[in-house]
């Protein structure tokens, strides 16, 4: 299965969850350590399996276009 | 394609591409809107599918009173700021003028069912070539969560604090219904932003609609259910499973009307 | 070359003749063959004719259609004019340019279709809310109806700014020989300055917003500030009256529209019975032609305001007169237009008694 990552422009999210309401294999999560510049929770990626495919649900219900969404193309040799 | 640099150790740069970056007719600043509103998600579709259509360059939306009054600072098009639900009127002034532009509305459940219930009504009789996105989430958000025309019976809003009583005030009204009756609509469609699936349907449905005007064929509308977990008093997860369990039975999804006057639920 | 023409008719042909590229209005007494002749004319010269469903949303055809620069009208009468309120005041707190003809009838309310000139504080004060003005242009022929109309579209563009026609039923109704104004090229959208027009970005440049918001108070009064400016600089340049031996009067009539074309007929007859009598009409009523009143107030002895309302523009004339003389105040309401007798009454009154201070 293709490996992905998110990066997620921290400044924008407003700590809403739903991304972590639709991501299949649940490696998002909201930071409750810290807060962003507005004062939310920010969402990040905790992905040490690299479970992330880059399906981009997330970035299909992120209301504050917050995601960007890579993908692998091919492993390197 | 970019060579990822921030991989682990020990991986060598791979390359990739991005299956998801923001659309270039998005502005790219934050919003006003609440956490979770799913205006951020309307709006992102209608900036994907003027992309998408490559006519950024000629569209001028309308933009109403209601919480997207600002609706204007998240889109790189052109705006108009129209008077309470006068909107559809505003956008027959440009299109009249400008017939070649691509001209949309983008209008709440106070904007389109109860003060601008004449203007929408009179676009799609006239067959106006706009689109309108109707964002209906039963409740007036940015007055403070009032009832709508579209707030379900027994719902309790700030100005119905007992729950909204049918015998007092009437059913909710079906927008998408009344529209598709009127000839001159020809596309009318009700969709739901309360999960990725459905999403993803109410953005087809976002560019049918312009692809309706860009065809010269007459009015097109999208209904999209939408949340206002604020003024209903939920958080953003469970205000969208609010849409799924109480608005969808209430608004149901479908096609109400589409080209040759087929008409499919 | 001079016809007979129905002023309805006039004006709109006028407007067709100054390059009005858009026409949005609804039928209402006594107004409608200003729409039927756009119906006809606008869409044989390939412009754009629609009758809205409502005032409302003809006032707000106009406001969408104006943001694209293009040349923009609409008409109305009283109560159609009440519904507008609302988009005029959108359309100054976006300043966009747009011609708006009103031609008055009786009221409050429903009122009856006769002629009457009630509108004089809604339109010369606002019509809607906020601190604006429309420039009220103010005809007494159907000549004037005409020029008036074409000067509005002009004025409309170099100022950037809504400009009223304020007619009344029998302007719009009557039938005078007056003569049109050759055809002038049509203004098409981008024409009026690109650096605000909605036409589309084509992706060269930011996008252009037109909106009426300023949710940051001193933004607001900013916007505030500079309308203020503009109708300061209208003030300065746009006063337009007509005078008939008002530098020599003891007695100086003032009046627009019918009331003042009325007047002239009385003042002319007093004058005959050796009366010193003089008119001032004013033919622009924002902006009101203070200065003028305040210097005649230096040489009259009294004025006599005749209007056919219960007394409107007399209160912008004691403001310029600051009680220098006494203002006496004639009106007929309801769609009465007042007769010279009537008029010659109140003014040989006047004359023989000098100073008066009953009235309004």
């Amino acid at each position: 299965m293709a490996k992905g990552r998110v990066v997620f422009e921290e400044a924008l999210c407003k700590g809403c969850a739903l991304c972590t309401t639709a991501c299949p294999p649940a490696v998002i999560h909201m930071d409750t350590s810290r807060s962003n510049s507005k004062g939310y929770h920010p969402a990040i990626l905790i992905d040490p399996e690299g479970k992330c495919t880059g399906c981009a649900l997330c970035a299909v219900i992120c209301p504050d276009v917050v995601i960007t969404v890579y993908r692998q193309m091919a492993a390197a040799a | 394609m970019t060579a990822d640099s921030s991989q682990p150790p020990g991986l060598q740069a791979i390359a990739e591409r991005i299956t998801y970056q923001q659309p270039d007719s998005w502005a790219g600043v934050p919003t006003h809107y609440c956490p979770g509103c799913t205006h951020g998600v309307a709006h992102r579709l209608v900036a994907e599918v003027l992309d998408e259509l490559g006519v950024a360059g000629r569209t001028i939306g309308v933009a109403p009173v209601g919480c997207a009054v600002f609706a204007y600072r998240y889109f790189n098009v052109d705006f108009a700021e129209a008077a309470h639900g006068r909107a559809p009127a505003m956008a027959t002034g440009i299109k009249r003028v400008l017939p070649d532009r691509v001209v949309f509305t983008y209008q709440g459940d106070g904007d389109l069912a109860a003060i601008g219930a004449a203007e929408i009504l009179h676009v799609a009789a006239r067959g106006e070539n706009i689109t309108t996105i109707f964002i209906n989430n039963a409740t007036y958000g940015m007055t403070g969560g009032q009832m709508a025309p579209t707030s379900l019976p027994g719902q309790k809003t700030t100005s119905s604090p007992f729950g909204r009583d049918i015998e007092m005030t009437g059913m909710p009204i079906q927008m998408s219904e009344l529209i598709a009756g009127l000839p001159g609509a020809v596309y009318v469609a009700r969709r739901s932003l309360h999960n990725v699936k459905e999403i993803n349907k109410a953005k087809k449905a976002i560019r049918q609609a312009f692809e309706i005007q860009l065809q010269g064929l007459g009015f097109a509308m999208v209904e999209l259910l939408s949340n206002c977990p604020t003024n209903w008093e939920m958080t953003p997860t469970q205000s969208l499973e609010w849409i799924e369990t109480m608005m969808i039975p209430a608004f149901p999804l479908g096609d109400f009307k589409v080209p040759n006057g087929a008409k499919q639920s | 070359m001079k016809q007979l023409l129905k002023g309805n008719t006039a004006i709109a042909e006028a407007a067709v003749r100054a390059g009005c590229t858009a026409y949005f209005g609804y039928p209402i007494t006594p107004q409608t063959e200003l729409l039927e002749h756009m119906a006809r004319r606008m869409p044989e010269l390939g412009r754009v004719f629609l009758q809205a469903e409502s005032e409302v949303a003809a006032i707000n055809m106009v406001y969408g259609a104006a943001c694209t620069g293009a040349r923009v009208m609409t008409s109305s009468s009283s109560p159609g004019v009440s519904l507008m309120a609302e988009g005029m005041s959108y359309i100054a707190g976006s300043e966009v340019p747009c011609v708006i003809v009103d031609v008055m009838r009786g009221g409050p309310g429903l009122g009856n279709i006769a002629p009457s000139q009630g509108d004089y504080f809604q339109m010369v004060k606002g019509g809607g809310h906020g601190d604006y003005q429309p420039i009220v242009l103010a005809p007494a022929t159907v000549q004037e109806a005409i020029d008036l109309t074409a000067l509005a579209f002009d004025l409309a563009d170099r100022y950037r700014w809504l400009v009223v026609v304020l007619a009344d039923g029998s302007i719009g109704q009557m039938m005078e020989p007056a003569e049109l104004p050759a055809m002038r090229p049509v203004h098409r959208p981008g024409q009026n300055g690109s650096d605000w027009t909605l036409v589309g970005t084509n992706g060269e440049r930011r996008p252009h917003v037109v909106n009426s918001l300023y949710l940051e108070p001193v933004d607001e009064e900013a916007y505030n500030l500079r309308v203020q400016q503009k109708l300061a600089a209208i003030r300065q340049s746009e006063v337009r009256f007509t005078e008939d031996g008002a530098d020599e009067a003891d007695v100086l009539v003032i009046g627009f529209g019918t009331a003042g074309r009325v007047a002239q007929s009385a003042v002319r007859n007093c004058r005959a019975r050796g009366h010193k009598v003089g008119l001032h009409r004013p033919i622009s009523l924002m902006p009101f032609p203070t200065d003028r009143i305040r210097q005649l107030a230096g040489s009259c002895r009294a004025i006599l305001v005749v209007e056919m309302n219960a007394g409107q523009m007399v209160e912008d004339v004691r403001l310029a007169v600051e009680g220098r003389v006494p203002v006496e105040f004639y009106g007929r309401m309801g769609g009465v237009i007042p007769m010279p007798e009537e008029i010659e009454a109140r003014i040989e009154a006047l004359a023989d008694e000098g100073a008066s201070h009953d009235g309004r």
